[in-house]
């Protein structure tokens, strides 16, 4: 396969998934992540939006992926695999949430 | 027949004390929304000043990790109590659960000052599970019910969820550090 070819192909695939992928909202207020389970899909990312005026993070219980939200500020993750996953805050270990990500 | 003047000198007494007694019984247990103010502001105060401390001592990123997150979500929350106190006009009172807190404080601070090193981290650490333990307990037992303004109750519910956060956090530094 050509370099050119390889690159077509990339870019196919990348157009398709940026065509598909959603951005779905999750929002932090006064220590609670808003809606505290959401499903999403492969190749979403999760924007988290912090209220507080504090630093949180959203961190898989797994250690699979983390996102540092500053104060008043958001955070994103990309779900780059499939299944169930618990996540909370680091800094505030009661912040609970989930993400459903489908294939 | 005539009652005695001494028998309802008494029963008036006895009234007067049914009367007195459980309002004085409140006020001496149930403190003042500018009492609570204080004791909400100084425990976030102490406990900065404690991870000044740790900041000062410890070279265990972990430790210095939480002591900086002690010194900025308590320098904020300390921030908005401040601000609610101004709107609502309330001015914080000095009382003896402040006093005794700030107390106790003290004498920790000299105890860590002798430590240094991992013997420093694990006690430091370990006070601040402790530490956020009692402030939590006393939130949730007295300061939340007894506050009277609802604008007050809430940032205590509030503060209440970020420390219950750091006793947690503190917690998982402590057995980290075992």
């Amino acid at each position: 396969m050509t370099p050119k070819r390889i690159a077509f192909i990339a870019s196919v695939l990348s157009l398709s998934v940026s065509a598909r992928a959603e951005t779905i909202q999750v929002t932090i207020d006064k220590l609670v992540f808003t809606p505290a389970e959401v499903n999403a899909k492969v190749g979403d990312t999760i924007e988290l939006i912090n209220k507080d005026a504090l630093v949180h993070t959203a961190t898989a219980t797994n250690g699979d992926w983390n996102a540092n939200i500053p104060a008043s500020q958001s955070g994103q993750v990309v779900m780059k695999k499939p299944g169930a996953a618990d996540y909370y805050c680091k800094l505030h270990p009661n912040m609970k949430g989930r993400i459903v990500v489908a294939p | 027949m005539e009652v005695p003047m001494i028998v309802k000198l008494s029963a008036g007494l006895a009234t007067l004390c049914l009367l007195t007694a459980p309002v004085f019984a409140q006020s001496a247990a149930k403190p003042t929304d500018p009492q609570i103010a204080h004791i909400a502001y100084t425990a976030g105060q102490l406990d900065i000043d404690a991870a000044k401390q740790a900041l000062e001592k410890s070279k265990n990123k972990k430790v210095r990790d939480f002591a900086q997150d002690m010194v900025r979500d308590h320098t904020e929350v300390n921030k908005q109590a401040l601000a609610l106190v101004g709107k609502l006009k309330v001015k914080p009172e000095d009382n003896d659960t402040s006093r005794a807190l700030t107390k106790e404080a003290a004498a920790k601070r000299d105890e860590l000052a002798k430590l240094n090193g991992a013997a420093f981290d694990k006690a430091y650490v370990a006070h601040e599970v402790a530490y956020h333990t009692t402030v939590n307990g006393a939130l949730e037992s007295t300061l939340i019910p007894s506050a009277s303004n609802g604008e007050l109750k809430g940032l205590l519910q509030t503060g209440l969820k970020v420390f219950q956060g750091h006793q947690q956090h503190a917690e998982h530094v402590a057995a980290d550090l075992k």
